[in-house]
């Protein structure tokens, strides 16, 4: 540097030295003081939003068993967020023990960064889904627009409330299940199928970009009169909003919604942890792990191990797969109906 | 560093000459220091949305979904920085100039668009703009939130601070007697203000402007709560980004942030030069 | 203060200070002024206050404490420890360079600078994941040898910094090029060095719009949401900061507690304003940028 001869250069770059020195010293340390100590076994598991009360109450009955059964203490870390961009945090580096999300298609995405083994689905019982769970109504208490089945959802006048699909992965669920019923509904007549989802999201006057802020549009800013949701989250919209304040509407069909779980391979071969997150994931279908699923209203993969009570709330309904024949599996429907230009995008094309 | 003092010979000059010392020094690290901050990762950003070729990227600059996203993006933020600049400067000259009780607790308040995380801000501003709201409900059944109408309203809570705190400091240093030598000379209050004062506070306006536009531009934490978010309508281009990337598309994704950089890039770049060009013309404030 | 003089004397119907407004139009325009901030400024910040409080006070000091939110807490503090001086030495860099020289390309610098202002929050942090994640050169390089830029505090004190980079040298470069090369040209003429230039006359001179800088950085720093919510990896209790933790609560319907720390984020912006305020008083120099 040219004018560093100069009085103020030389002075200014010392100093400037030093507080370079000091802050990357700083920044060493402090990353060192965050950084956890791993004097026990930590497990990271990065999942999507809604299953934060799921599995604050899993990891507790996990860790206690895990020390009952290897005498070892571990501590499980939770992650949540949109399940797409907890997937991406995973493929760009993110050490997740074990991932818990939405969607299949997002466990896919990250078996082809390499993260995860080929075959990951087929490596947990039930496609990797220790519970499932379904596409329900939340109405206003005492139903005023009388919306009982996917068919009412496109009467004059009603307003549903649905998150987008292209960033929600509960939202996607949601247009599957409205297609499900479509196709039986209009045996199969592509057109009419497409005509209603359609017809369905013009009758959307929000698309919110996550599941939970569609639920807040719909309980807290009163808008619209029928919520599309999890069955979960409906029913803990009702605890949390006021239980006299909504009804559930179970519609006759819809749609089975399998969130997947599946071990990184990457990371837990990195770390030595795949004993423990293999044990981890395996734990959920255990009787004590299907009866917490159960009791956060997702549907438990062994109905049979669980306390009928919890079943109560979970009724028995037709449920199409996303492996049937009109979806062809998530790697088929994922850019057929939400890829770029893709059905959904067709919808929103101006003229149509 | 060292090339851009080298590289200036006898004929062409990098700098004018001047005794105070330090040149090489402090544009030596600034340039470090920008180009490891910003302009690396951002020429990243380039380089992974050259992945697509020019047919690609020119498809997804012609695509009417991008457009349509661009053009809400560009025109409320556009909307919201006219709308900051009036009601700002408005702001700015009531702090400098007259004293009323709440002066201070205002003149501090003005800052917190800065501090208050954006999706605070979004959820505050819905909840106050929705139907039911304090506000919405006296607009009935004239709809704010959940239009581009909402989106106005988020970006002039981010941009205020920007207008306000560039215009206020000039406002404050402007010599009463300019003032004061106008009005001896027969000048009404109404041209002083027009003819006197505004051309000597228009650069800070102007600058002002820039960077609330520029700032809403890019917003998208507190946008997407109160915007409604649906396709051609109140979808704005960072949404469209987010969308890009939950498709795994990164190429698309960095493609229409490589296009809004460049466009915001050369409307700063305008405004600057108009700035150095008044600043010139006028000499020194 | 003399403007607060005259405009109280301009009370008196028989004389009215030509260089200043009459009262009705004052008052007009500070009520105008009021009701645009009222609807602005002022109601967005009470509806958060009156969330925060909505289950009184234990409510509000209960989500303050729990280890989570605390851990928010020591962590945004921190990162914006490291952020704002980094900004503030390049500010000054910055400022020095611009305003006290004249070279070619100086407009092209200045709106590099403000380029950060235009990036979209979520660019901003996609940049970083693209320099540095597992999918890029440099990332498994550095990662070979135990440094984690990702999903760690280097990653969000990066994004950080990016977001805040223009903020004290915007502040600055206004005030200095106002503020010309005379004092220092008279200052090195008399023999003084080229750093007790800067110390001794450029420093006081601009002693308060770079406190204001800071601040506003600073309030920046604190408040980030969306660039650092791509690089943290959101763990919760490890790399979630405030306004992260904040978006966490919120979704766990946790209203009272989501809004309790977004409440405190606003009141320590308040809180070095009013500090600001004080110095201000305290050591007089009139305003921003006040001229010896």
């Amino acid at each position: 540097m040219f004018n560093f001869a100069q009085g103020l250069g030389q002075g200014f770059g010392k100093r400037l030295g030093a507080v370079a020195l000091g802050l990357s010293l700083t920044v060493g340390m402090t990353a060192g003081s965050v950084a956890p100590a791993f004097a026990e076994t930590q497990l990271l598991n990065v999942s999507y939003d809604p299953t934060r009360e799921l599995y604050k109450d899993f990891n507790a009955a996990f860790a206690k068993y895990w020390k009952a059964q290897s005498g070892e203490d571990v501590t499980i870390r939770q992650s949540h967020g949109g399940s797409g961009a907890q997937a991406r945090s995973v493929i760009d580096g993110l050490e997740a023990d074990v991932v818990t999300l939405a969607l299949e298609s997002d466990i896919n995405a990250i078996e082809k960064s390499g993260r995860i083994k080929e075959g990951w689905r087929t490596r947990l019982p039930n496609n990797s889904s220790p519970y499932t769970s379904t596409i329900v109504f939340l109405v206003r208490k005492g139903n005023p627009k009388g919306i009982h089945n996917w068919g009412d959802l496109v009467k004059d006048g009603v307003q549903v409330i649905t998150p987008n699909p292209k960033t929600s992965g509960g939202a996607r669920w949601n247009y599957l299940a409205a297609w499900a019923w479509a196709n039986e509904e209009y045996k199969g007549d592509l057109e009419k199928v497409k005509a209603y989802v359609a017809d369905l999201y013009r009758h959307a006057p929000v698309l919110d970009t996550g599941a939970r802020g569609s639920t807040v549009t719909f309980a807290q800013r009163q808008i619209g009169d029928v919520l599309l949701a999890w069955e979960n989250e409906a029913y803990l919209a009702g605890e949390e909003f006021g239980k006299d304040a909504f009804e559930i509407v179970v519609p006759p069909i819809s749609i089975l919604a399998e969130p997947p779980v599946a071990v990184v391979d990457a990371t837990v071969d990195a770390r030595g942890t795949r004993k423990v997150a293999e044990a981890y994931l395996q734990y959920l279908y255990s009787d004590e792990g299907q009866n917490i699923a159960a009791k956060h209203f997702y549907r438990p993969s062994k109905r049979d191990v669980v306390k009928p009570e919890l079943l109560k709330a979970l009724p028995d309904i037709k449920l199409v797969t996303i492996d049937d024949p009109i979806f062809g599996g998530w790697r088929k429907a994922q850019p057929e109906h939400f890829g770029d230009g893709g059905v959904f995008d067709q919808i929103y094309k101006p003229g149509k | 560093m060292t090339n851009i003092a080298a590289a200036a010979p006898a004929r062409w000059r990098l700098k004018q000459p001047s005794i105070i010392p330090g040149f090489g020094l402090t544009l030596g690290f600034s340039l470090a220091y920008l180009s490891l901050i910003i302009l690396i990762p951002v020429a990243g950003l380039f380089w992974r949305s050259a992945e697509l070729g020019w047919a690609g990227f020119f498809a997804i600059l012609g695509d009417e979904r991008t457009l349509r996203a661009l053009y809400v993006s560009f025109g409320t933020a556009l909307a919201a920085a006219l709308v900051n600049v009036v009601f700002g400067t408005l702001v700015a000259w009531m702090l400098s100039r007259y004293s009323f009780p709440g002066r201070k607790l205002i003149d501090a308040m003005v800052d917190l668009p800065f501090a208050l995380p954006t999706a605070v801000a979004g959820i505050a501003l819905t909840t106050l703009y929705a139907p039911q709201g304090w506000i919405g409900s006296l607009f009935m059944p004239f709809r704010i939130a959940f239009t581009p109408l909402g989106i106005v309203i988020a970006l002039v809570f981010i941009g205020l601070p920007f207008v306000v705190r560039t215009v206020q400091p000039v406002m404050e240093e402007i010599d009463r007697e300019i003032e004061e030598a106008a009005a001896t000379l027969g000048a009404n209050r109404f041209q002083t203000i027009r003819r006197v004062l505004l051309p000597g506070l228009m650069p800070a306006i102007l600058t002002g402007f820039a960077l609330a536009f520029a700032r809403g531009v890019g917003e998208y934490g507190s946008v997407i709560f109160i915007a409604g978010n649906i396709p051609y309508v109140s979808e704005i281009a960072p949404l469209l980004i987010v969308i890009r990337l939950e498709e795994f598309n990164y190429a698309g994704a960095t493609a229409i942030a490589t296009i809004m950089l460049i466009i915001s890039f050369l409307m700063l770049l305008v405004i600057n030069l108009i700035q150095a060009w008044s600043r010139r013309r006028y000499g020194n404030a | 203060m003399p403007d607060q003089l005259r405009s109280s004397s301009a009370t008196s119907p028989a004389f009215r200070d030509p260089a200043s407004e009459g009262l009705l139009a004052k008052v007009l325009l500070i009520l105008l002024g009021l009701a645009f901030l009222g609807f602005f400024l002022v109601l967005p910040l009470v509806s958060v206050f009156v969330e925060a409080f909505r289950n009184g006070f234990g409510d509000y000091y209960e989500a303050l404490i729990e280890p989570d939110a605390a851990a928010a807490i020591r962590l945004t503090l921190l990162v914006a420890a490291i952020a704002v001086p980094l900004n503030l030495v390049f500010g000054l860099a910055a400022s020095w360079a611009i305003a006290k020289f004249e070279f070619k390309g100086k407009s092209f610098l200045i709106t590099l600078i403000d380029l950060p202002f235009s990036i979209s929050p979520v660019i901003s942090g996609l940049v970083y994941v693209l320099l540095f994640g597992a999918n890029s050169a440099l990332g498994p390089f550095l990662k070979s040898y135990g440094v984690e830029i990702l999903f760690a505090v280097p990653g969000i004190v990066l994004a950080t910094v990016f977001v805040t980079f223009p903020f004290v040298a915007r502040e600055l470069i206004p005030l200095m090029q106002d503020q010309g090369t005379g004092d220092e040209e008279a200052a090195l003429s008399l023999g003084a060095s080229g750093w007790q230039t800067f110390w001794y006359v450029t420093l006081p001179n601009i002693k308060w719009g770079l406190l204001y800088g800071v601040l506003l950085c600073n309030a920046r720093a604190m408040g980030e949401f969306g660039a650092v919510s791509v690089v943290s990896g959101r763990i919760r209790g490890l790399t979630n900061t405030m306004p992260l933790h904040v978006e966490i609560l919120y979704n766990e319907y946790n209203m009272v507690a989501a809004f309790a720390v977004a409440s405190l984020l606003a009141f320590l912006a308040l809180v070095t304003l009013a500090l600001k305020t004080f110095l201000e008083l305290r050591f007089g120099a009139g305003a921003t940028g006040g001229r010896h």
